[in-house]
């Protein structure tokens, strides 16, 4: 009897390892089917030709389904050294326009220099602080690359990563 | 295999082969309900009433829905609501439905707290129950995503970006679950998915789990009186039904539910038929728009005191910021009525009227929340700001602290 009892858990033991192996990798599977698709990440690039903005002009552009703010500082705007974008000696805001509380989209105020969120009252500055209302960090910026008067958004480039480095 | 003999007919037939017999006793005939109880005791019914119209109307609508971004909100507002003969009741006595059945649930659980159906033996109950509404939320929320209005679409960006607040793998959780960086077409199919397939199968398979946790501690009544349902049943059995406490589920419980659910379908079909609109979100009959954000966002009634609790804490108290406290006391608010059992620790089992301190805390409680749904639909500004931070204190409070506060004077009372 103990012979038999022996082998009888030595099979179930068995059948639990190879359950728990094949559910793993299943589970791997099923993780992985729910990731985006190739086609929607080499969709993730965006290149925007800065050269035509004017000073003080926003410009909105959708990069991976996110609206981006892309916002030329005039001479009267306070410089962010630690945020800006600087391309052809001209500073840019260049943030993702979703509000950091629940994602709603600010709205840009040009009278009081500020973005504006309408759904929880709150307000970013004019390099995307937030200073006033429930969001809890300033609006983000994207991962860009400078190629010339080109901003390629998607691509982490030297002026990212030390920004990135320094905030 | 049983012995086979000539059947006397088509029952006999089926019973010598499926026991209907013995089915229809365990489920019907021989299934007893105390007979003190009252209307409210009827929601159960009324609620899988509500859930076959969901059903059934949802195959109906789904049979011309088109789960595309480009598709889905013409196939509701064009297809469905203007070409397809009769879509139009499908759609509104779909969407009714889906607004109702949460008002009946709410009673069902209010139901639950007053009486303390919740307590000792019947925890199991009272946690498929909660399971039901959690999963209904999910139900609800999917299927308010498809006809991908503006409101849709926000509150899919909304909802989904929550999760962002989780510590660490938020922001890939967040793209995991929408399947591209934002709101988009991976979104709406695996949300159609869920919303016709993976939810209501789990949805069936709690509610028949919900039915049969009944069946050892049996339902509550009126006086919470603990009664012996075998010597009750054996009573009503052998004749005396006048003595009996207990009536069978059929032909005696679900007579009286009848009257009932007629009742409420002539409610239904009045909103149905007049009302439909307070189902109908208008900015929903906007196309979604992923770079026009509408000026207020809200969500559908029923979700308002928690979306409330959500956005009461509105400033940051001793560095912790208060999107993430709004985040933790929102994540309590959903799980906290599932502790219920627990968090009240008293033995006895009797209506709220009969537990005096009880009594004002449910009041308090129903309040409450009545104010947190109020002032989620206002706009957060202003008054309304500590309004909706005061009352999703009490809401907290009112379950954390002071319930468990309650049981424990109760208790030391009852040994005086």
């Amino acid at each position: 009897m103990a012979i038999s009892e022996s082998r009888r858990s030595f099979m179930g033991f068995a059948f639990g390892a190879v359950a728990a192996v094949g559910g793993a990798f299943s589970l791997v599977a099923m993780k992985k089917t729910w990731d985006p698709l190739p086609s929607v990440k080499a969709a993730g690039f965006t290149t925007v030709d800065l050269s035509s903005m004017q000073d003080g002009e926003l410009r909105t552009i959708e990069w991976r389904k996110k609206p981006i703010f892309i916002l030329k500082k005039a001479a009267d705007m306070t410089k962010d050294s630690k945020r800006d974008v600087v391309i052809d000696n001209a500073s840019y805001t260049v943030v993702i326009g979703l509000c950091t509380h629940l994602g709603c989209i600010p709205a840009y105020a040009p009278s009081e220099q500020l973005f504006k969120c309408a759904c929880h009252g709150g307000e970013f500055d004019i390099s995307g602080v937030n200073v006033f209302g429930p969001p809890p960090r300033p609006l983000d910026i994207p991962p860009f690359k400078i190629e010339g008067t080109k901003l390629v958004l998607g691509e982490e480039g030297p002026e990212y990563q030390k920004m990135v480095a320094e905030a | 295999m049983a012995q086979i003999r000539k059947a006397n007919g088509i029952v006999d037939w089926l019973d010598q082969r499926l026991a209907v017999h013995k089915l229809l006793d365990v489920l019907m005939n021989k299934y007893w309900i105390p007979k003190q109880i009252n209307f409210l005791w009827a929601m159960g019914v009324i609620l899988t009433t509500l859930f076959t119209i969901l059903f059934v109307t949802g195959l109906l609508l789904v049979m011309y829905y088109k789960p595309d971004v480009a598709l889905a909100f013409d196939s509701v507002n064009k297809t469905i609501m203007q070409e397809v003969e009769y879509g139009w009741l499908w759609r509104h006595m779909h969407g009714v439905a889906a607004s109702v059945v949460f008002l009946v649930i709410y009673i069902h659980m209010l139901t639950g707290i007053y009486y303390g159906s919740y307590k000792k033996g019947r925890e199991m109950i009272w946690i498929s129950g909660m399971l039901l509404f959690v999963v209904f939320s999910a139900e609800a929320f999917s299927g308010y995503m498809l006809p991908w209005g503006q409101m849709s679409y926000w509150a899919a960006q909304v909802i989904t970006n929550l999760f962002g607040g989780i510590p660490f793998i938020g922001d890939a959780l967040v793209v995991w679950i929408r399947g591209d960086y934002a709101v988009s077409d991976p979104t709406l199919t695996r949300f159609f998915m869920l919303h016709v397939c993976l939810l209501p199968i789990v949805i069936i398979m709690i509610i028949v789990f919900h039915f049969y946790s009944l069946r050892i501690p049996h339902v509550n009544n009126e006086i919470a009186e603990e009664l012996d349902f075998d010597l009750e049943a054996e009573k009503y059995m052998a004749g005396d039904t006048k003595g009996s406490k207990v009536i069978p589920f059929w032909p005696g419980f679900l007579s009286k539910d009848f009257v009932y659910i007629s009742l409420f379908m002539i409610f239904f079909f009045y909103l149905v038929s007049f009302k439909f609109g307070f189902a109908m979100d208008p900015i929903n009959f906007d196309p979604a728009d992923a770079l026009k954000t509408p000026a207020h966002i809200y969500p559908e009634w029923y979700f308002l005191w928690s979306y409330e609790v959500l956005r009461g804490f509105f400033f940051d108290v001793g560095g912790v910021k208060a999107f993430d406290i709004g985040l933790a006391a929102f994540g309590i608010a959903q799980v906290i009525f599932f502790l219920l059992p627990w968090l009240d620790r008293s033995d006895v089992v009797k209506p709220a009227h009969e537990r005096p301190l009880f009594f004002i805390w449910f009041w308090v409680l129903l309040i409450d929340l009545i104010v947190l749904t109020v002032y989620g639909k206002l706009p957060p500004t202003g008054i309304n700001a500590w309004v909706g931070f005061y009352a999703s204190i009490v809401f907290l409070l009112l379950l954390i602290v002071v319930l468990p506060v309650i049981t424990i004077m109760e208790k030391k009372g009852a040994k005086k």
